[in-house]
């Protein structure tokens, strides 16, 4: 357990995959959904119990199965020397394999870490361990700087000039940054969640809306064009 | 050098700019998505089915590919007419300006609501109203499909038909049934304008670890490659019974595809499946591959291709 409601699941088999992309797993009888690559040898998922199925996962003993489909979409794209890594609350889970493959590359990796209270701040060793450099907030201030993580990021691209900003984390996070990267021409590498039904790009359902970011394309698909949305300004 | 072969095609009162459209229940949820496929190259474009009331439609899993093809059961996920109406007015005002038209689909449970749903969606004028009489997924809530029975696809027609003016309509048939070209030719003396043909084909997938059906559903509809066969049989059944067009539809992810339900006695092509295996991009490459069939053989437009190989 990595919090009270934060589960990390490891599986016995590794996976082939761009950080970012995501697998559809599946508990027969119980549903299936979508997860995050959070590793990928050993596979691991890092799995919050907020339903029926995440809550089924969270009950799941050492040696139980698990249906995996995946991966699935397009993950993120290393663009750059000097990165920021911006994580909102679980969405720490696709960075942390993208923040490893970049520092095996010898790359600078800045990470913003932030949710409401400390217990939601995420992966903060694992990301320490492979030498990132870290800044955290909290909305309650129980950890780091007190208030929102866009505030965070202003700092960060402030101070430093980032060739990319990577993001996974709650919708209006991710709407806040794609304004801040518009506004300073920051390319931008965002992971969007969507109500994802059949992950093949078929039923419509995760259809992200241009409302949440003007660069989107129409009909843009979590599940088929996404979940990682990349923006290069020219 | 010969002019390039004409793609355009008339189907019924409407002019379509090449023969490929949209399936219902495949991305077709949105404005959004509806403008993006008729982007994509889609002739014209169905919008999901849709009933009188919402619906959530089923949990997941809903979708799955095997070997020959897709299964699915979603379950006629939708917002329900009233919902539907202004989502189509928006579509309709993203197709204009693309020449794409635009089909509505809708659904019901008894003939009643058929004629209901059939009257409030008349409001957002649609190009024409495909009437899916065949969901092979709902058997649970609705029963068995109206496409089953001669006389309820009759009663169906009748309803939707006595409701919506000058709009074309088209009866969306099963492939599970044991005479579809006498199913077609009652649904036309009743009333209907065209045929789609046909609707996924009930199917299960079982994973064996699992020890139990894939789809949460149990059963879904089968579709893709698999379906062509069954697709190209039942489009020729309904073209030696009717004269009416027919949008033949089922597993059409090449050009050849496209042809040979062309070949079959089809005027346009349902594309739904291949957006799996091609992405939105299928319309174009079918598109592409259709205009170098024709070309090598000769062909100069896809009105010369209908009911060739009856």
């Amino acid at each position: 357990m990595l919090n009270d409601s934060t589960r990390w699941i490891t599986l016995n088999r590794s996976i082939q995959a761009v950080p970012g992309q995501f697998v559809m797993a599946w508990l027969p009888g119980v549903g299936e959904k979508p997860f995050s690559i959070a590793g990928m040898d050993p596979l691991s998922l890092m799995v919050v119990d907020v339903g029926i199925f995440s809550h089924a996962l969270h009950t799941l003993e050492v040696g139980d199965f698990l249906w995996i489909k995946g991966p699935l979409g397009h993950g993120f794209s290393l663009e750059g020397d000097r990165l920021l890594l911006v994580g909102g609350g679980y969405g720490t889970a696709p960075l942390h394999p993208l923040a490893e493959l970049a520092r095996k590359r010898g790359l600078r990796v800045d990470v913003c870490a932030g949710a409401s209270t400390e217990a939601g701040i995420l992966l903060i060793e694992e990301f320490n361990q492979i030498g990132c450099n870290l800044s955290i907030a909290t909305e309650d201030g129980s950890r780091g700087l007190k208030g929102l993580i866009t505030v965070l990021v202003t700092k960060a691209m402030k101070r430093n000039s980032y060739d990319s900003l990577y993001a996974c984390g709650p919708v209006g996070m991710l709407s806040a940054l794609a304004d801040l990267c518009r506004l300073h021409k920051v390319n931008y590498q965002l992971s969007w969640e969507a109500h994802m039904r059949c992950g093949m790009g078929l039923c419509g359902s995760c259809e992200v809306s241009q409302a949440f970011d003007p660069s989107l394309p129409p009909g843009w698909l979590a599940c088929y064009d996404g979940p990682v949305f990349i923006k290069r300004w020219a | 050098m010969p002019s390039k072969p004409f793609l355009s095609i008339v189907l019924g009162n409407l002019k379509l700019k090449n023969p490929l459209v949209l399936a219902s229940g495949v991305m077709g949820t949105s404005p959004t998505l509806l403008q993006r496929i008729a982007l994509a190259g889609a002739g014209a474009v169905t919008a999901k089915s849709c009933g009188p009331q919402a619906r959530e439609g089923h949990p997941n899993p809903v979708m799955v590919e095997w070997e020959h093809g897709l299964l699915n059961a979603i379950g006629l996920t939708n917002p329900g007419v009233d919902e539907e109406v202004p989502l189509l007015e928006e579509t309709q005002a993203l197709l204009k300006p693309l020449s794409v038209p635009l089909f509505a689909s809708i659904f019901a449970g008894t003939i009643d609501e058929f004629g209901m749903v059939a009257e409030k969606i008349v409001a957002a004028e649609p190009d024409l109203i495909e009437v899916n009489i065949s969901c092979p997924n709902v058997n649970d809530d609705f029963g068995m499909p109206f496409a089953a029975d001669t006389d309820s696809a009759v009663a169906v027609t009748q309803a939707v038909k006595s409701r919506v003016g000058d709009i074309p309509i088209s009866i969306k048939l099963a492939p599970n049934v044991p005479d579809i070209g006498r199913i077609a030719q009652a649904v036309v003396d009743a009333g209907a304008n065209l045929i789609t043909a046909i609707n996924t084909m009930p199917g299960m997938v079982i994973d064996p670890d699992a020890v139990q059906p894939v789809l949460s559903n149990q059963t879904g509809g089968i579709s893709g490659p698999a379906l062509k066969p069954i697709a190209l049989r039942c489009v020729a059944e309904i073209a030696r019974s009717v004269s009416v067009p027919i949008i033949g539809t089922g597993g059409v992810t090449t050009g050849r595809d496209a042809v040979e339900m062309l070949m079959a006695g089809a005027t346009a092509v349902g594309v739904g499946s291949a957006l799996w295996y091609r992405g939105p991009e299928a319309f174009n490459l079918i598109l592409k591959e259709m205009q170098s069939f024709m070309e090598e053989h000769n062909y100069r437009s896809v009105k010369e291709l209908i009911g060739k190989a009856l």
